[in-house]
């Protein structure tokens, strides 16, 4: 195994390895695990922060630090990872979170990953240490090679350093967990709650039928927000109860950490949308919760699950399981030109296939 | 049959060559660059464009994409021998989904109009250029155009979920999709910002948001620059998220009052709050920051009372660009970035510079996202002021980038500041820049010229 602690480091395992994984903390098996003829290249060396200006809403970390590390030092200063990066409970790393292309329940309110990362330093396929982007909130300068490591699952090179945006915590927040009487109310219901500018943290539907809202913002603030949300729901028709969830940032860890797949054998990330829910609903899925306003299913699921989503059309990305994680694979004349740039001779995931 | 002949079969009673008919193709809103091309295509279907970049690589033929062209660093500046695709006719929104928040629209669709028809839905398009009332969302994808919201919801790039692009070799390909979230590489996000260099984007999926409920809009008038500058960084540090900071200098203040009588006072610089949100949590901002710009030795504040006030303090700052141009016969405007904290730095150096080049800098710019606008007045009918605003305009260049920050903010690179890349960038990240353009592009003819400096292997 190949244990890198510096960029340089990395530059050298690269060039003297034709075939590479890369790995960060491994929370991802199905993304980290090392393929017939493949290197484990261990990014968890690569570990710290490197420059971290609050007053800037902006840190540079290696790429290896895990999310925990990050977001005690934004916490101290009052801000967080307004992304929400899951797995963070269970040591995921800022790398592998980006690689993934991952984002938490809290995405609903500002955005997911690609919508914060400012910057990346990474080493090419030819062991070049390449620059894109920067570490300032806003830039239009130069192609911008830091978007396209959102969910690369290393395709095009081994990131080394990240920089993102942060914002201000919010200083107080509340969650609501409403139970409707069927899948059609609670689509209709998030429906609406999705076109009205509430500023939700977080829109997470359980199916068949229920619904968690996360507020946050000021203390005093909160309580009205919270008194006019419960009305709104109230006018919802199919509503059978609205209670206050208890303990509400232990809660959100727990979904966070996706704590709700620990028993399924697999574990998938899929792109759903509310028009798709319903079909999806009729497949044979395991435990499984929709993010975002119903824009991101995780989900656990048996073999047969995972055949079904196949058999459908349906893209996920399996974080855990047998097989190819990423289906189906990037196989445009795109996404070809830029492996052939940044990767020629194939040394990382995400090689075209053959023919 | 040529080139010219095949390109009328294609796009018939569409193709201009008369020179009179050239002559506004000939540069954008960067006009101290021109350049005649070929000829100008005007298509109206996506298809067209699709067979015209065909013919274009098949010939060998440099094309430009081009929208309502208003480029400030000259990113639709023609290629000479190479042909310009107008793209205005291309204006359609072919679907808007309020259930999906999502809008389908063509490349030559007015970023303006995405808003105005997403309204009756309670959603908006939050990137707003300056141009928004004119530029293309073709453009604003190419040039990853931001705005006034940046810092609290980013650029172009983080409201663009899908994309039909041809690439420069004729290939239709799809990237991303109408969802917030795919799986596999971000290549819209990546194509987004790359100046037309890697494709022609011919259908752009944008997310929408839902309208603020509540907003909250504040001037403060403040005897220096610098204090309206540390004004920023204290609504920071108290923990807020505006949704928009700008500030104005006393040269901007005085043209914008001219040109539109905003009602401003006078002042040295004036800086504006909004807050927006849910009335309650707006009305709890609001009272944290009156607390913060009492401190921050403000000389008069204003707070819109209303919606009619709120606009009457943006058409002054939104006129302010225009206005200031007209102050003078000639200006170059820059869009530098610098880290937040240095912003006060970054504008004393400004004006020593502007004393020791004798020419006058006027600022207006986005502070809450740290990214400058300074415009360097000149007269171009005097020998050698154009070289001299230059020179300084570059000189502000290099101070953005030596204090940590960017070339450019939201007009990007173009032909204007390919110069200054390697300022920026290491000849290693030039190169994979150069590697990804070659992969893309080999015949290198979409949007020649541009982004890459020419001589990287420093």
């Amino acid at each position: 195994m190949l244990r890198p602690t510096t960029p340089q480091e990395v530059q050298e395992a690269v060039l003297t390895h034709p075939r590479l994984r890369p790995r960060g903390a491994g929370t991802k098996p199905a993304l980290s695990s090392p393929k017939e003829g493949e290197a484990l290249l261990d990014l968890s060396g690569l570990r710290g922060i490197l420059e971290y200006e609050p007053e800037e809403f902006v840190f540079t970390a290696l790429a290896g630090t895990p999310l925990g590390e990050i977001e005690a030092a934004l916490k101290a200063h009052g801000q967080y990872l307004p992304f929400d990066p899951p797995l963070l409970g269970k040591g995921a790393t800022l790398g592998g979170t980006v690689a993934a292309g991952l984002s938490g329940p809290m995405r609903h309110r500002y955005g997911g990953v690609r919508d914060f990362i400012l910057g990346v330093r990474f080493v090419d396929g030819e062991g070049r240490l390449v620059r894109g982007g920067g570490k300032v909130v806003k830039n239009a300068a130069g192609f911008p090679f830091h978007r396209l490591m959102v969910g690369s699952l290393g395709a095009f090179g081994v990131m080394v350093e990240l920089s993102f945006k942060v914002f201000p915590r919010p200083r107080a927040t509340r969650t609501l967990r409403a139970t409707m009487k069927g899948l059609e109310e609670a689509l209709r219901a998030v429906e609406k709650l999705r076109l009205l500018p509430l500023d939700l943290l977080a829109l997470d539907l359980l199916p068949p039928a229920t619904l968690e809202l996360r507020l946050g913002g000021f203390p005093e603030s909160l309580k009205a927000r919270l008194e006019r949300l419960k009305a709104l729901l109230g006018q919802e028709e199919g509503l059978e109860e609205v209670e206050e969830v208890a303990e509400e940032e232990a809660h959100w860890q727990a979904v966070r950490d996706l704590r709700f797949l620990e028993g399924s054998p697999i574990h998938a990330k899929v792109p759903a949308g509310l028009a798709r829910i319903p079909f999806l609903e009729g497949l044979p899925l395991g435990p499984r919760r929709y993010l975002d306003g119903g824009e991101v299913l995780y989900v656990g699921l048996e073999e047969e699950g995972l055949k079904a989503l196949k058999e459908a059309g349906i893209p996920y990305l399996t974080l855990k399981g047998p097989g190819e994680a990423l289906h189906p694979p990037p196989e445009n004349a795109f996404y070809l030109g830029l492996k052939e740039a940044l990767d020629p001779t194939g040394r990382f995931p995400g090689r075209p296939s053959p023919g | 049959m040529g080139f010219l002949e095949e390109l009328k079969a294609l796009v018939p009673g569409r193709v201009l060559t008369k020179e009179a008919e050239l002559a506004p193709y000939e540069s954008d809103a960067l006009t101290a660059y021109r350049r005649r091309p070929l000829a100008v295509v005007l298509p109206e279907r996506k298809e067209e464009v699709v067979a015209v970049v065909r013919l274009c690589h098949r010939h060998g033929v440099p094309f430009v994409a081009r929208g309502s062209g208003t480029s400030l660093s000259g990113g639709s500046l023609p290629v000479e021998g190479g042909i310009v695709l107008a793209l205005n006719r291309m204006n359609r929104i072919l679907r808007l989904d309020p259930k999906a928040r999502v809008a389908v629209v063509e490349p030559g669709v007015v970023n303006l109009e995405v808003s105005k028809q997403a309204a009756p839905f309670g959603l908006l398009y939050a990137p707003d250029p300056s141009s928004q009332p004119v530029s293309t969302i073709g453009g604003n994808v190419a040039f990853n155009s931001g705005g006034a919201h940046c810092l609290k919801y980013g650029m172009t790039a983080n409201h663009v979920l899908g994309l039909e692009i041809v690439t420069p070799q004729g290939e239709v390909v799809r990237l991303g999709g109408e969802g917030l979230e795919g799986v596999g590489p971000d290549l819209h996000g990546f194509f987004v910002g790359t100046e037309g260099l890697l494709g022609v984007a011919l259908e752009i999926t944008l997310r929408l948001l839902p309208r603020p409920e509540a907003y909250h809009t504040l001037l403060a008038a403040y005897d220096s620059l610098e204090r309206a500058g540390e004004a920023v960084s204290l609504v920071i540090r108290a923990g807020l998220l505006p949704g928009a900071m700008e500030i104005m200098d006393r040269l901007s203040i005085e043209a914008a009052e001219k040109a539109v009588r905003a009602g401003y006072p006078q002042a040295e610089a004036l800086l504006i709050v909004e807050l927006e949100g849910p009335k309650e949590e707006v009305a709890e901002e609001a009272r944290v920051l009156h607390g913060v710009i009492r401190e921050s030795g403000a000389y008069e504040v204003r707070v819109a009372r209303s919606e009619a006030e709120r606009q009457a303090i943006w058409k002054g700052r939104k006129a302010a660009f225009s206005a200031v141009g007209r102050l003078s016969p000639d200006y170059i405007v820059q869009d530098g970035v610098v880290p937040r904290s240095r912003l006060g730095e970054a504008l004393r150096e400004i004006g020593r510079l502007s004393q020791v080049y004798g020419l006058r800098v006027a600022n207006v710019f986005h502070a809450g996202d740290g990214n400058l606008h300074p415009l360097v007045l000149y007269d171009g009918k005097r020998p050698g002021e154009l070289e001299r605003a230059e020179e300084l305009a570059g000189e502000i260049l290099r101070l953005c980038v030596r204090l940590g920050g960017s070339l450019t903010g939201e007009h990007g690179i173009g032909v204007e500041k390919k110069a200054y890349m390697p300022e920026m960038f290491a000849p290693e990240d030039l190169l994979a820049m150069e590697r990804v353009k070659a992969a893309l592009d080999p015949k290198g003819l979409a949007n020649r010229g541009k982004v890459l400096p020419e001589e990287v292997h420093a």
